[in-house]
């Protein structure tokens, strides 16, 4: 089967096709990929580079089942809105959606919004051998079951939160990569000289983008932002500490104005070779070793987040492809998302380093390593961070709610604000939100 | 008149009620669905606990207690305030100054006008993204600039001190073009002599600047103000697509405090009382600024023309 492209098989299906014989890798299932040949899906999609991968592959796909696909990008935040609009008027206008489980699984799943999927990979019809619960990762499946254990999406690729850091600073100044979160402020100092314009640290100051910052030091600290219970806990003696590591090295060691950063202000002021450290998704690394963009080419190290006092956690995020319920298509869109999940989809996928499928078939496959665009290191600390991932998110309706308040909190303490009383008055305002949506 | 008992005679209008309604309708109709039905469903579902996806429960005049103590909305209310002061200030004295130099005849006016007219043919977003750029700390040529006149980097709109002020500065290189347009215009009107009596009486630039010129203009420079103040209040483009309302809320208006709470936090019911509030809002300074223009036009024949 390793020798045996799709394409190939496509071609293969295509000569064959009037015969009526399927291509040899179908005879050994029942499955129909042309099954609804002649319909129409629509797909729509949040922008990003794991769309474009699904994009580029779009005519191979319509080649292999004979399925229209009308396919759209939006930018996440609009197309959240557009989400949530389109699934609460009853009559949404797409087939297929993406679905960020950090931020939407529960109101997903609270709402009913979204197709329970089990009984169509349950369908042998439909669905391939390859496409098998076991093949998933266990984060995979934590983020697209629902609490009743019911599929109710396919996971496409996960975000692990790494350290990037610049080598040639660290060695500069004869520092070592950081093992802990001590160790970590204390390079950070170390590498900070505002006079040459070099900061030790950088990552999201902008509220609601920097919640995550937060949460991978407080997961250090082996407290979750709510707890099994549901209990907020983001004014715990822990989360002060986390808050006060987040209020150091954003304010004392990072550039100017980091206060207002999001990602990409973080992921310029890395290029330019003026920042040591990075903290934020594994995702963001292709711009880093493009020479037309960055200028650290080659000096990017891919560091595994350090330990906490407590444990050491990478904040996990994911996100896949759901099915709305209201769809009247749901075989041929099951057709589709399991196909842009597929191995050969997940390989498109992290040999580009545009993202990390959940698939251990793609992961545990040696052949990406030969095809990887990205440094070894990078694929390592793939692999190293899937071992300590924790959610990144609490799994709660108002996550953008979340995210805004704490996050609020947060940048204040970046402006002078005292981390303690911040983050309790946050906490604060949050806590009713969130028994409320609990209860509603 | 009002009765139609009899048939008209030939040639005469008919005005029955049965007769005019059809041709009310039409405005009625389209009156009722785009302004009224919006409105009292917003008030609707100002009463009610309102989320998306979930249920709906009334809670009267709750939503609005809520509002009276929430500090956020009450910040971005001064927010709003002081955003739209400073974003009709501005580009108004700016552009009433660069409309008088505009007025003057010059070499190349012409071309200078069309380029000083562009920023405002951009879009805003667009606009936004690019003074990001510009903004940045460590990479934007904003800081660069002032490094030449001796001045250290400022941290501008990722500073919650400097933010509004940043914001502004964009909204005001996009839009003085348009109040030295409408100025334009209204020099233009005024009529020569009343300044050639005033050159033979020996009067300086500036007094005829203060005397005639700014009097007679005054009507115009009230249209811009309108124009100016209705445009900052719902500004909403350039601020979410530059900070969103940040750092943390130091820049949110209640605009975006709306936008937040009706689409990312999906609260229909709150956000929608904060939209009556900002209606409350935007319809008292209304009356504060027609009372106003009524003042400027004592000058009744340049206000008409306005």
């Amino acid at each position: 089967m390793a020798y045996i492209s799709r394409r190939g098989l496509i071609q293969g299906a295509g000569a064959l096709g009037a015969a009526g014989l399927a291509g040899p890798a179908f005879a050994q299932s029942a499955m129909n990929w042309k099954k609804f040949a002649g319909q129409k899906i629509e797909v729509t999609l949040v922008k990003s580079p794991r769309a474009d991968i699904i994009e580029k592959g779009l005519p191979e796909f319509k080649a292999l089942t004979g399925l229209e696909v009308g396919f759209e990008q939006i930018p996440e935040q609009q197309a959240r809105q557009k989400q949530v609009i389109e699934l609460t008027s009853g009559k949404p206008s797409f087939d297929v959606i993406h679905e960020s489980f950090h931020v939407q699984k529960r109101l997903f799943e609270k709402s009913g919004w979204v197709a329970d999927l089990s009984g169509l990979m349950a369908d042998a019809s439909i669905t391939g051998p390859e496409t098998v619960e076991s093949d998933f990762s266990s984060a995979g499946l934590m983020f697209s079951k629902n609490q009743q254990g019911k599929l109710r999406a396919l996971p496409q690729s996960v975000d692990y939160w790494i350290v990037y850091y610049n080598k040639e600073l660290f060695d500069k100044k004869g520092v070592k990569y950081p093992d802990t979160f001590e160790e970590m402020i204390a390079a950070a100092e170390k590498l900070t000289d505002p006079k040459e314009g070099v900061y030790g640290f950088v990552a999201r100051g902008l509220k609601n983008a920097n919640l995550p910052v937060f949460t991978s030091f407080l997961l250090g600290f082996g407290v979750d932002p709510v707890d099994a219970k549901g209990n907020l806990m983001t004014d715990t003696p822990e989360a002060i500490e986390a808050g006060k590591i987040y209020q150091r090295l954003l304010s004392k060691h990072a550039p100017p104005g980091a206060i207002g950063f999001n990602w990409s202000e973080c992921q310029s002021a890395f290029m330019q070779g003026k920042v040591a450290m990075w903290l934020d998704g594994i995702g963001f690394a292709p711009p880093l070793e493009d020479p037309n963009k960055s200028r650290i080419v080659g000096k990017v190290g891919y560091g595994l987040m350090p330990k906490g006092p407590k444990t050491r956690a990478s904040a996990t995020f994911g996100d896949g492809l759901s099915i709305p319920s209201a769809s009247t298509k749901k075989e041929a869109a099951w057709l589709f998302a399991q196909w842009a999940v597929s191995k050969e989809q997940g390989r498109a996928l992290i040999t580009t380093g545009s993202g990390v499928p959940f698939r251990h078939s793609v992961l545990n496959d040696p052949s990406i390593r030969t095809q990887l665009k990205m440094p070894a290191a990078w694929l390592d600390t793939v692999a190293e961070s899937a071992k300590i991932s924790r959610l990144g998110l609490p799994v709660i309706i108002p996550v953008t709610e979340f995210r805004d308040t704490i996050g609020i909190g947060l940048t204040n303490t970046l402006s002078g604000g005292d981390v303690a009383a911040e983050l309790k008055k946050a906490s604060d305002a949050f806590r009713p939100v969130l028994e409320k949506s609990e209860k509603g | 008149m009002t009765q139609a008992a009899t048939p008209a005679t030939p040639g005469r209008i008919g005005l029955s009620s049965r007769d005019y309604w059809p041709f009310v309708a039409p405005a009625l109709i389209v009156v009722g669905s785009v302004i009224v039905f919006p409105w009292v469903f917003t008030i609707y579902m100002a009463m009610h606990e309102w989320k998306a996806g979930g249920a709906q429960s009334f809670v009267g005049l709750g939503n609005f207690a809520r509002l009276a103590s929430d500090a956020r909305f009450l910040e971005s209310i001064v927010h709003t305030l002081l955003y739209t002061g400073l974003a009709v200030t501005a580009p108004v004295v700016l552009g009433v100054f660069s409309a008088v130099i505009f007025h003057e005849r010059f070499p190349l006016r012409g071309l200078l006008r069309g380029l000083f007219i562009m920023p405002m043919m951009a879009t805003p977003v667009a606009i936004a993204l690019v003074w990001v750029m510009m903004f940045h700390p460590q990479l934007g040529v904003l800081n660069y600039l002032l490094s030449f006149v001796g001045l250290g980097p400022l941290t501008w709109v990722f500073n919650p001190a400097t933010v509004i002020p940043s914001l502004v500065l964009v909204e005001t290189w996009q839009w003085t073009p348009l109040v030295m347009l409408i100025v334009l215009g209204g020099l233009a009107s005024l009529p020569t002599e009343p300044y050639e009596s005033a050159l033979i009486d020996g009067a300086s630039r500036w007094q005829m600047f203060r005397h005639i010129t700014w009097p007679m203009i005054l009507p115009f420079v009230m249209v811009a103000v309108i124009i100016r103040t209705i445009d900052a209040l719902k500004s909403f483009d350039i601020i979410f697509a530059i900070t969103q309302g940040g750092p943390g809320t130091a820049s949110e208006t209640i605009n975006i405090y709306l936008y937040n709470t009706a689409f990312a936090y999906y609260n229909m019911g709150y956000g929608s009382a904060i939209a009556v509030v900002f209606f409350i809002i935007v319809v008292a300074l209304s009356l504060v600024m027609l009372w106003l223009r009524q003042r400027s036009k004592w000058n009744a024949d340049a206000g008409a023309a306005a």
